[in-house]
């Protein structure tokens, strides 16, 4: 191969990796534009994206959530153990929402869809969504067995060469409360992966590629060398840290030692509290998703995801841990815990390179299920069925740089549903939906504020919360010097100020409203450090009380 | 025949073309930033003279307009509050809640343009299907009127939880803050933009607010100025939904007006693929700092309704302002001649958003910029004669390219400066493939069929290669490539898009209130527009956005212009599954269907255009010299004839490789292409089947 040849193989292998990430990106946008569930087509919880016949992951869309982003990642390969490449056919999709082999809990649904370029396969495809019914007791923690937290699908092709599994079609239709969205999302994974598949081809005739084989080797060699060069700018040791949640039946203790090595940083997080009776348990699959992600995002940011830009991140996680559960714990709602594990993260790596850390924030999503009708009041239900959930969050931690965002997702990636569209499709009003003033941890940067949302039941009527809601006995810490993030509140609207559980099954009575006040995240550096002309706008946009300001802040106005 | 004005003021130039009877003439000056219609008056000035005609000869002036957008960004509006649902203070500031970057932790999200301290609230609620559970509380209205007066507020936005379903809330309020408070303007969230989604129609009502007085004023002087210089025809406004309107539209809703310059070049497209017969359409405009692509079907530009302005993440999705007005969809990518190349740290060139600006720009400019740009690299491959750039205006310095490619790129990837050009190339129109592609898939649209017509400064250099890549086979380069926005004002039509919300399934369909709803929606559209159609006749389009019941994305349905009857409504249902099953061909059984909301559009009816007739084939033009270039799809060098545009006579080809000049730009012809002057003057690239 002559030098110019050489360089322009160089360019277009750059240029073949650049095709495969908009790829999948087309193959996430057909997702979105076709799902049926909100959580998927309004919230963007999914993620997409093309692995080689061995199942490794050689480029991901940027879209959705981390917990999907790297445990479908590993899925692929149980997929390829039941069903191996050699036996895929043309129009094949597999399915499943095993929590052990897929992403975490039975909400979550991927699906495998081999590509195929002249009758020979070429890789695979592969897509999870976050869908809005499964059946059993719905999204929420009560499950004390993965059986009852809903329909349990195994590794099954729910297309066979292009022919619907209506044997399969006709059990999810029959266990779910919303059959007609689950339907259509499952054909809408399918739909998604068959667009990335066709767009594949297109690539490799256009660029005679008569494998994936080499683009493979490059993307994960050029992954492998990007993500050791930031390893290699942190300092080695070992760094220690921990986190609390406040758990279903008592609170949750999450120890990580984090070591930095040469050439990988591996996470111990032996001392971490055992397995729970109720749906907070995390697959280890999901704990090393978020752990990765924590890493990933104050180390090497910029690697897209790949097979080889995960591998160097290592956890060892303890049998009999929470982080670690076996099949049959219940394991739902593992986010509540799981989504704390980037701060857990980040505790450590504040050891090593504090100016590249945010403060703790709210980091636990806090959606409130929302069930109402006959199946909450049974014959005396004043409005019809309905089965909600909305995607809200607390304030995130403060940047070394950057106050915190205020009512943002972090760690998590989904958006939110407007309020308007939500009392569309069910009987409920927000009565108010705002920020939470004082609810910031102050520091030098501040934490991101909360908010309060107050929800009832059309006419005031009966209606049930599945509570999910965490960092109310634990509220999120600041870092150097910055306060913490107002603690969060759950309960209800009346007079009494009715305290309600964090976690688990609760009526809201005829004639009152949930309350919710979602924490604030936590600061950073010492409050009377902070411009106090930063202070002065908080003050005046009524979001820092003025005692606050002089008490904290050391404000003089 | 009489003789109009379009004028289109940009960020950096001011376009303005004369057209009448056929003929065209055009202007290019400054804009003058601190008052734009200084600009204005001394392009009007120029361009009469060249055309020879007196102010008093123009029968109408169509104007578009980045100010209000350049407002918004510079953050130089009115001084504007927002009065809304008590609980609901924060819906701009919590948005969606959402990062529009997973791993960047020092995200920036877009800030409000009302600060919370302006975002005030009373007592009030309906639910979603417009009744009252809590009745306005007026005296809460009067008191915080009194507060925002105190504060110097200048423009007030009114925006009510569901008040899209039902106004009466926003218009009581709207009338105690008019009696109270006269003259200060006023935006209702059920005028401005009446659709689902509480954040998007309040931010759209705010920055209509925000913008307000700064474009009333701004056209009120413009106005006054012309009349002053001695034009006295009507002035019409451009709006980013490729329709036209009266100052006095304009002004009650001036954030219409953003985009309508990129809105310009996509009506530009679509008369071009009309006067060619070209039914499925990409226009491909790349400029200096950005590339634009627009999906043009049946002469139409695709049209949307949602925007997005100011965004702060270079370019992303989801970090700027959401705006809900009628648009000319298209993507916006940081991709020009002055976008900057790196290298990344995976060892992967990448180009742009940054800009290298004109100032001091790319490399080869020779005023200061070190960094290589998209331009440096096109130089590096021997596409640009440096002495000839831009008519010869800016000669170029292909040593300085050189040394900032293999400073910045080559050096780092063991490439040769001119490999490492040819890296940068391919990377930015790969780059503007992938937009274009997966636009497409957002669209619900493919590129079988397709042609391209590229214009801008870059359009006609890059278009084969990104058309070789999204699989296109065809490419038109028009005339008039420069200025081919303002000569879209001239070919738009006067006309109003009113959308409105109302929930419908087929199950259970109110034929009489679907029909009350279109009729008032009619109407109002067609008063706007006959205030300025002049008696010309007028169309009627309707569209009902429509999807499965749990669906998140709608797909519009055209209906026909008149009052709907029973049979109708089975026919729309039916129409809805084909156009569903051709874009996603995997249709779900047994689903119903829903209507969100239905748009009418009434518009004067475009003057009829004949296709362009074939030409009989004429000699090829001799070339005028020959430049050495290097192919970026084979990285072989050879030699590229290079004809000059003027010298070609229509029917007239040359074989590609080859390259045709001109004095604004060069339209490439790649290995496997020819390229033929249509009757029109055009260039009509072909792809020979491989």
């Amino acid at each position: 191969m002559s030098k110019e040849t050489g360089a322009l193989a160089q360019i277009q292998r750059q240029i073949q990796w650049n095709r495969l990430i908009a790829v999948v990106e087309e193959q996430a946008q057909t997702m979105i534009r076709t799902a049926f569930s909100t959580t998927v087509r309004e919230a963007g919880d999914l993620s997409a994206g093309i692995f080689d016949l061995e199942g490794r992951m050689l480029a991901q869309a940027v879209t959705g959530t981390p917990g999907h982003v790297n445990s479908m990642a590993e899925s692929v390969a149980h997929f390829l153990k039941k069903f191996p490449a050699h036996t895929m056919q043309p129009g094949d999709h597999y399915i499943t929402n095993d929590p052990w082999l897929a992403t975490g809990h039975l909400h979550d649904l991927t699906v495998v869809t081999p590509a195929f370029r002249r009758g020979k396969i070429v890789g695979l495809f592969a897509n999870t969504a976050h869908i809005i019914d499964i059946g059993g007791l719905g999204m929420g923690p009560e499950g004390r067995s993965v059986f009852e937290e809903g329909l349990y699908i195994p590794i099954v092709k729910c297309f066979d060469r292009n022919a619907p599994n209506e044997t399969f079609f006709d059990f999810i239709r029959a266990g779910s409360r919303t059959p007609v969205e689950l339907e259509g999302d499952i054909y809408s994974l399918c739909a998604c992966n068959d667009a990335g598949a066709k767009r594949l081809v297109e690539m490799m005739d256009e660029f005679a590629m008569e494998s994936l084989d080499d683009l493979a080797r490059y993307i994960f060699e050029a992954s492998t060398r990007a993500t050791l060069a930031e390893i290699a700018k942190l300092p080695r040791g070992t760094f220690c840290s921990e986190i609390k949640s406040d758990g279903y039946e008592s609170p949750v203790t999450m120890k990580a030692a984090m070591t930095i090595h040469d050439d990988r940083i591996v996470v111990d997080f032996a001392g971490t509290s055992g397995l729970s009776n109720r749906g907070i348990n995390v697959p280890p699959a999901y704990c090393r998703a978020y752990a990765c992600f924590g890493i990933k995002c104050v180390v090497a940011p910029d690697v897209p995801n790949n097979w080889a830009s995960l591998m160097p991140f290592q956890m060892e996680i303890p049998e009999g841990c929470i982080l670690n559960a076996p099949r049959p714990y219940p394991v739902s709602v593992r986010h509540v815990v799981g989504q704390l594990i980037p701060d857990l993260m980040m505790g450590c790596l504040h050891q090593a390179v504090p100016h590249r850390v945010n403060a703790e924030g709210s980091s636990a999503l806090w959606n409130p299920p929302l069930r109402g009708g006959s199946q909450v009041s049974g014959q005396a239900a004043e409005t019809e069925d309905f089965e909600i959930i909305t995607f809200n969050s607390g304030g995130t931690g403060a940047r070394p740089g950057k106050d915190g965002l205020d009512g943002t997702a972090f760690p998590s990636g989904v958006r939110t549903m407007p309020v308007e569209a939500t009392e569309n499709v069910a009987p409920v009003i927000f009565w108010q939906k705002q920020l939470r003033p004082d609810s910031a941890g102050a520091g030098r940067t501040r934490g991101g504020f909360g908010q309060v949302m107050e929800i009832g039941a059309k006419g005031d009527a009966e209606f049930a919360v599945n509570a999910i809601f965490d960092r109310v006995a634990n509220p999120p810490k600041g870092r150097d010097g910055g306060g913490q993030g107002a603690p969060g509140w759950v309960g209800m609207n009346d007079p009494n100020g009715t305290v309600l559980r964090t976690k688990g099954f609760q009526i809201i009575p005829k004639g009152r409203r949930l309350l919710l006040k979602l924490p604030g995240g936590g600061g950073m550096g010492d409050p009377k450090e902070r411009d106090p002309a930063l202070v002065k706008r908080d003050v005046e946009d009524g979001l820092v009380s003025p005692d606050a300001a002089r008490s904290i802040y050391g404000s003089r106005d | 025949m009489t003789a109009r004005l379009a004028v289109d003021i940009g960020g950096t130039f001011t376009d303005l073309a004369i057209e009448k009877d056929g003929q065209r003439w055009t202007a290019k000056v400054l804009t003058t930033p601190a008052a734009p219609e200084k600009g204005v008056l001394e392009g009007v000035t120029q361009v009469l003279a060249k055309a020879g005609m007196a102010p008093h000869d123009l029968s109408l002036v169509i104007h578009g307009t980045t100010l209000a957008t350049n407002a918004i960004i510079e953050r130089k509006g009115a001084k504007t509050a927002l009065l809304t649902t008590e609980g609901f203070r924060d819906v701009l500031a919590l948005a969606n809640e959402a990062r529009y970057d997973q791993y960047d932790l020092n995200i920036d999200l877009p800030q409000p343009l009302v600060r919370r301290r302006w975002r005030v609230a009373v007592p009030e609620r309906l639910d979603n299907t417009g009744k009252v559970l809590v009745p306005l509380d007026e005296a809460a209205v009067r008191a915080q009127v009194e507060f925002l007066k105190g504060e110097g507020i200048e423009s007030l936005a009114i925006g009510f939880l569901h008040a899209f379903v039902n106004p009466a809330h926003e218009q009581r309020a709207a009338a105690i803050v008019r009696e109270m408070w006269p003259g200060v303007p006023v935006s209702l969230s059920s005028d401005v933009s009446p659709e689902m989604r509480e954040w998007e129609r309040f931010s759209t009502t705010v920055a209509n607010a925000y913008v307000q007085p700064l474009m009333a004023t701004y056209l009120g002087r413009l106005e006054s100025g012309l009349r002053a210089a001695g034009v006295g025809c009507p002035l019409f406004l451009m709006l980013s939904g490729g329709g036209l309107t009266t100052i006095e539209t304009a002004s009650r809703f001036p954030i219409r007006l953003v985009e309508s310059g990129p809105a310009g070049g996509a009506i530009f497209s679509a008369f071009v693929a009309k006067q060619r017969g070209f039914s499925k359409v990409l226009s491909f405009d790349m400029g200096g700092t950005t590339a634009k692509v627009c999906l043009i079907d049946d002469f139409r530009p695709q049209a949307s309704r949602t925007f997005e302005v100011a965004r702060v993440g270079r370019f992303k999705k989801g970090s700027g302002l959401p705006l809900r007005i009628p648009v000319i969809e298209m993507v916006e990518i940081g991709a020009g001649g002055g976008s900057i190349a790196q290298v990344d740290s995976m060892g992967r060139i990448q180009v742009g958003p940054e800009s290298a600006g004109a100032d001091p720009g790319p490399a080869c400019y020779g005023r200061g910029g070190t960094h290589p740009a998209v331009t440096d690299a096109n130089l590096a491959l021997g596409r640009y004669e440096p002495d000839l750039f831009a008519g010869g205006s800016l000669p170029l310095k292909p040593e300085l390219s050189r040394d900032a490619l293999a400073a910045h790129v080559g050096g780092k990837l063991g490439l040769s400066a001119d490999m490492a050009g040819l890296g940068v190339v391919e990377m930015v129109d790969e780059n503007m493939a992938n937009a274009a592609r997966v636009h497409a898939i957002e669209s619900g649209k493919g590129y079988d069929g397709r042609i391209v017509i590229a214009f801008g400064g870059g359009g006609p250099v890059h278009g084969y290669r990104v058309a070789e890549k999204i699989g296109v086979k065809r490419m038109l380069v028009p005339s008039g490539a420069g200025v081919g926005s303002a000569i879209g004002f001239l070919r738009a039509p006067v006309a109003y898009e009113v959308v409105k919300s109302l929930y419908q399934r087929f199950g259970t369909f109110d034929l009489a209130a679907v029909n009350g709803l279109l009729a008032s929606m009619s109407a109002e559209a067609t008063k706007v527009v006959s205030e300025g159609a002049f008696g010309a006749p007028v169309e009627e389009t309707r569209i009902a956005y429509m999807r499965y019941v749990g669906q998140g994305h709608e797909i519009s349905v055209p209906l026909p212009p008149r009052a709907l009857t029973a049979a109708d409504v089975a026919e729309i249902r039916a129409l809805y599954d084909s156009e569903y099953t051709r874009f996603y061909d995997r249709p779900v059984p047994g689903s119903d269907v829903e209507i969100l909301s239905f748009a009418v559009t009434v518009r004067t009816v475009e003057a009829h255009v004949e296709p362009a007739a074939p030409v009989a084939d004429a000699p090829p033009p001799k070339p005028i010299r020959v430049q050495m270039v290097r192919d970026t799809a084979t990285g072989e060098v050879a030699e590229w004839p290079v004809y000059d545009r003027d010298h070609m006579v229509p029917g007239a080809a040359v074989p590609g490789p080859a390259i045709v000049a001109e004095a604004e730009t060069s339209t490439l012809v790649g290995p496997g292409w020819t390229c033929r002057m249509d009757g029109l003057g055009y260039l009509d690239l072909a792809q020979e089947a491989a």
